[in-house]
């Protein structure tokens, strides 16, 4: 199988006009006759559905929570990116777009990303038509910060709850469209298998997490948009439900998984507490405009902050990196931040954290202005740590907190198997192997609201109205008995582990061996291991309960199975690619000074790899990334 | 530490529930509520009986889905904070702590402590939103917006849906819910337009999903994790009052 990215001819800036130009279109009386089902409704799945559905197509949108509202981007603090230039500091789209392929550490596809620095200023404009009470100056106009991995401030935020707003506007967007009747919205409904019909994938099969009930849907395309995977590794800043298991069983119908160990360890997270502990909390990148980060120059120095005199203070991102600082992008700080703690620095109990300190911003501004930029996340880190960061520095350290890697999609979002779509945080497309903060935001909306809805009519233009396959094709029957085999088998098992004990171990096994720091030995190492506890995951996990009810413990239970796969898929992966990039940084491949050795001449590329089975290793397609308009060099941010 | 748990275990809708009492293992005090309830679980699972069933999922207090009626108050003892960020130092070692699911009419009873808010979807779809479509918006900045009343719509707008207003509420009225969407989108200009036909048609699916009507007792306000004020309320008041004043449109 050869992979084509399909990027339109042209000059970069003119890419995304001639694609829309020369793409098939569906005419406004046909569109009602195409049945397209969205699962997920973050912000790529909400705007996509609602656009959809404004455009005229029968949609129907499928989430595993009780409501549309709770899907996980609801959780992102910072901000949104988008080159608007408000602030007359030298952007522009395509100084949005150079910093992104930058960032990303030339991991990522040219033409995606100049697309989506193009539409990033009509996300904007359609977000505060729909009521997004972004942040505003005194005049009237729109306030804007910096985020880390750029030199100008373009982000744009409702206080620390910026996720919340523009999810709650795109969930009202759906909301409309489903009061309208031009969405069929079920909630509670998980999607547990895609069915492929001669070669297309023409439905998905989904359980009823309250009855339990199968039931198969079919439609004229697939879209995808279930987020990230970083669960695998369980302690995350995800939610507890986010999980991999819609785009995993996608893989295992036949579509490319691209990059899996391109995964983002995010700087600024409250550290870890105790083995109970079920999740992390992030602290918002914004926090870092503000806050300067510092460890004892000393190792062992366990004196309190406050006692540490300013010149026992090393703070390592400014002296490390002069031009960006405390604002380099969070691959570097999380590495910086793991390299002075192994070296004995790092503070708190564990001593495995940093210092994130206000009290020179406090002097500057004064407390109200600190309190006014970031009060709630002050307040949330009261509430978790019981500690007062006005009066004395929080303490930080890297958690998991997003994946760059996801399905395979070409320029069109399309996966290799034609008519299924995969968007936002699910596909791999834009941010190589490293995100910019403020940028996921960024990607959801633009995937849902503006690429998907154009590039969707060209493929549903090559499939007749009304032919579908019926949800009564063997395709979609036997997709449903796999299903109710794997249901069954998992409550079958009645051994002596839980689900969370599995999780938990699988977790810590990718934190040590995949994590911030990767090594053939220890990847070697997780690939033996992870396949053992596979293995005893079928044989001695206990879940309780039926399969025809509500059942949280046989929800997890089919999350981790999923999980206990694709974990070894991401550390192949990781062994395979013999360089250091963004946010995989291999021990071997490094500079004398710590710094990631990137390798353009070998892995210039995109590893996307394809199932074959459940008895033979997948097989590594590779698209190459070649870059017309900028040159790759080595990512500097000193 | 440890504490005594009395939880109320209902295995679906159609069957009665009754409170069950289990005694915790020992517990940090740095653990969250619903890590606690956590290891209670995995303790059942280990024993071959159900876990407690509970809705959660961010955990950090902005996605609205953890609810929870401790010891006869939503998300717990502290102000402005959901059930997720209530931890285990706000109680005593020894303590009996009673956990109940909301109650109220519109939000049935799924299974143990989870119902369903699904109300909450068909008041937003009845009008909380502003009618724009992909594509047709003017640029951002076209429009100032007076920094007050922006700040202002975000207070209203950080409701979070999750229903503790409604089960505090002794009517179990969603007025507080209704009335900070109607607000947020009301202070601004953008909303403006839609603002008498969003007023009306919310209200009337607030009635028909079952909620009761507003006494203005406050107590919505007082379990708020979001802190959404009172106020709001007579926002809404207003509102629908000019609403029916226009009449129908």
């Amino acid at each position: 199988m050869k992979l084509e990215a399909n990027i339109p001819a042209g000059p970069l800036a003119q890419k995304w006009s001639k694609y829309r130009f020369d793409s098939k279109l569906v005419s406004p009386a046909n569109k009602r006759r195409y049945k397209v089902v969205v699962v997920g409704a973050g912000l790529a799945g909400a705007s996509a559905a609602a656009t959809l559905a404004e455009l005229g197509y029968d949609v129907e949108n499928f989430v595993f929570h009780d409501s549309p509202r709770r899907a996980h981007s609801i959780a992102a603090q910072g901000g949104i990116n988008a080159a608007k230039n408000y602030q007359n500091d030298g952007d522009s789209v395509r100084r949005l777009f150079y910093d992104t392929i930058k960032g990303g550490d030339f991991r990522a596809r040219e033409a995606n990303v100049y697309r989506l620095a193009e539409v990033s200023v009509s996300i904007i404009d359609q977000c505060v038509a729909q009521g997004v009470p972004f942040a505003r100056e005194y005049g009237g106009l729109l306030d804007n910060r910096s985020f880390g991995g750029a030199q100008v401030s373009r982000t744009f935020y409702a206080r620390g709850q910026t996720g919340q707003q523009l999810l709650l506007g795109a969930y009202s967007a759906l909301a409309r469209q489903a009061g309208l009747g031009a969405v069929k919205c079920h909630t509670h409904a998980e999607m547990l298998d895609l069915v492929v019909v001669d070669g297309h994938a023409k439905g998905i099969i989904v359980r009823n997490l309250i009855s339990g009930e199968l039931t198969r849907h079919a439609a004229d395309a697939v879209v995808l948009a279930t987020g990230g995977y970083g669960n695998v590794f369980n302690l995350s800043t995800y939610a507890r439900g986010s999980n991999a298991t819609a785009i995993w069983r996608a893989y295992k119908r036949g579509a490319c998984f691209a990059n899996p160990c391109f995964t983002q360890i995010h700087p600024t997270c409250i550290p870890v507490s105790g083995d109970y502990q079920s999740k992390l909390t992030l602290m918002s990148e914004s926090l870092r405009n503000d806050g300067r980060i510092w460890v004892p120059k000393q190792a062992g120095d366990k004196r309190p902050p406050q006692d540490i005199p300013e010149g026992e203070r090393d703070y390592y991102l400014e002296r490390m990196y002069p031009s960006f600082g405390n604002l380099a992008p969070r691959d570097i700080s999380s590495r910086a931040a793991k390299r002075v703690c192994d070296e004995g620095r790092g503070v708190g109990e564990s001593g495995r954290g940093v210092y994130l300190d206000f009290a020179e911003a406090i002097q500057r501004l004064g407390e109200a202005t600190i309190r006014e930029r970031y009060g709630n996340l002050f307040a949330i880190y009261k509430e978790i740590t019981d500690e007062n960061a006005y009066r004395s520095p929080m303490r930080i350290f890297p958690a998991v907190h997003y994946t760059m890697g996801g399905l395979w999609v070409d320029y069109s979002l399309m996966s290799n198997l034609p008519g299924l779509f995969v968007l936002g945080e699910a596909n791999f497309s834009d941010h190589g192997a490293n995100r910019l903060g403020a940028s996921a935001l960024m990607q959801g909306l633009a995937d849902g609201y503006f690429v998907l809805p154009a590039t969707i009519a060209g493929y549903l233009a090559s499939q007749k109205p009304d032919q579908r396959p019926r949800p009564d094709h063997d395709a979609f029957r036997q997709a449903e008995e796999q299903v109710r085999g794997s249901v069954r088998r998992l409550l079958a098992s009645q051994g002596q582990r839980t689900v969370a004990s599995f999780h938990k171990e699988l977790g810590q096994l990718l934190w040590d061996h995949c994590g911030m720091a990767r090594n053939a030995a220890g990847l070697k190492q997780a690939l033996d291991r992870i396949p053992a506890l596979r293995e005893e995951f079928w044989r001695n996990v206990r879940v309780p309960g039926d399969a025809e009810e509500l059942n949280q413990s046989l929800e997890r239970a089919g999350r981790v199975a999923d999980f206990l796969e694709l974990a070894e898929l991401l550390c192949l992966d990781a062994l395979t690619r013999e360089e250091s990039c963004g946010g995989h940084f291999r021990e071997e491949h490094q500079y004398p000074d710590g710094e990631a050795k990137r390798d353009d001449q070998n892995f210039a590329f995109v590893s996307a790899w394809e199932y074959q089975g459940p008895d033979r290793p997948p097989v590594l397609q590779r698209e190459p990334l070649g870059y017309e308009e900028v040159k790759m060099t080595t990512r500097s941010y000193k | 530490m440890r504490v005594r748990l009395k939880v109320w275990r209902q295995k679906h809708a159609h069957r009665p529930g009754g409170f069950h009492t289990y005694e915790t293992p020992e517990l940090n005090p740095n653990m969250s509520f619903l890590e606690m309830l956590d290891v209670v679980n995995e303790e059942l699972t280990q024993r071959g009986e159900e876990p407690i069933a509970f809705d959660h999922d961010c955990r950090e207090g902005i996605c609205g889905t953890c609810s929870l009626v401790i010891n006869g108050k939503p998300h717990g003892p502290h102000r402005g904070v959901a059930t997720c960020q209530t931890y285990l130092r706000s109680f005593r070692d020894g303590d009996e702590i009673v956990v109940e699911p909301f109650r109220a009419k519109a939000f049935p009873l799924i299974k143990d402590l989870i119902v369903s808010r699904k109300a909450f979807d068909h008041i937003i779809q009845a009008g909380g939103f502003v009618s724009v479509r992909t594509g047709s918006a003017p640029d951002a900045n076209a429009l100032p917006i007076p920094k007050p009343d922006a700040d202002r719509a975000m207070d209203a707008a950080q409701c979070i849906g999750c229903g503790a207003c409604v089960a505090a509420c002794k009517n179990a009225s969603a007025m507080l819910f209704v009335a900070a969407k109607v607000s947020h989108l009301a202070l601004l200009p953008q909303g403006k337009v839609e603002r008498e036909r969003r007023a009306r048609a919310m209200v009337q699916a607030m009635e028909a999903a079952g909620f009761g009507g507003c006494s203005v007792t406050g107590s919505c306000e007082a379990v708020c994790p979001k802190e959404i004020s009172l106020e709001f309320i007579a926002r809404l008041n207003r509102e629908y009052g000019r609403a029916l004043l226009k009449g129908p449109n």
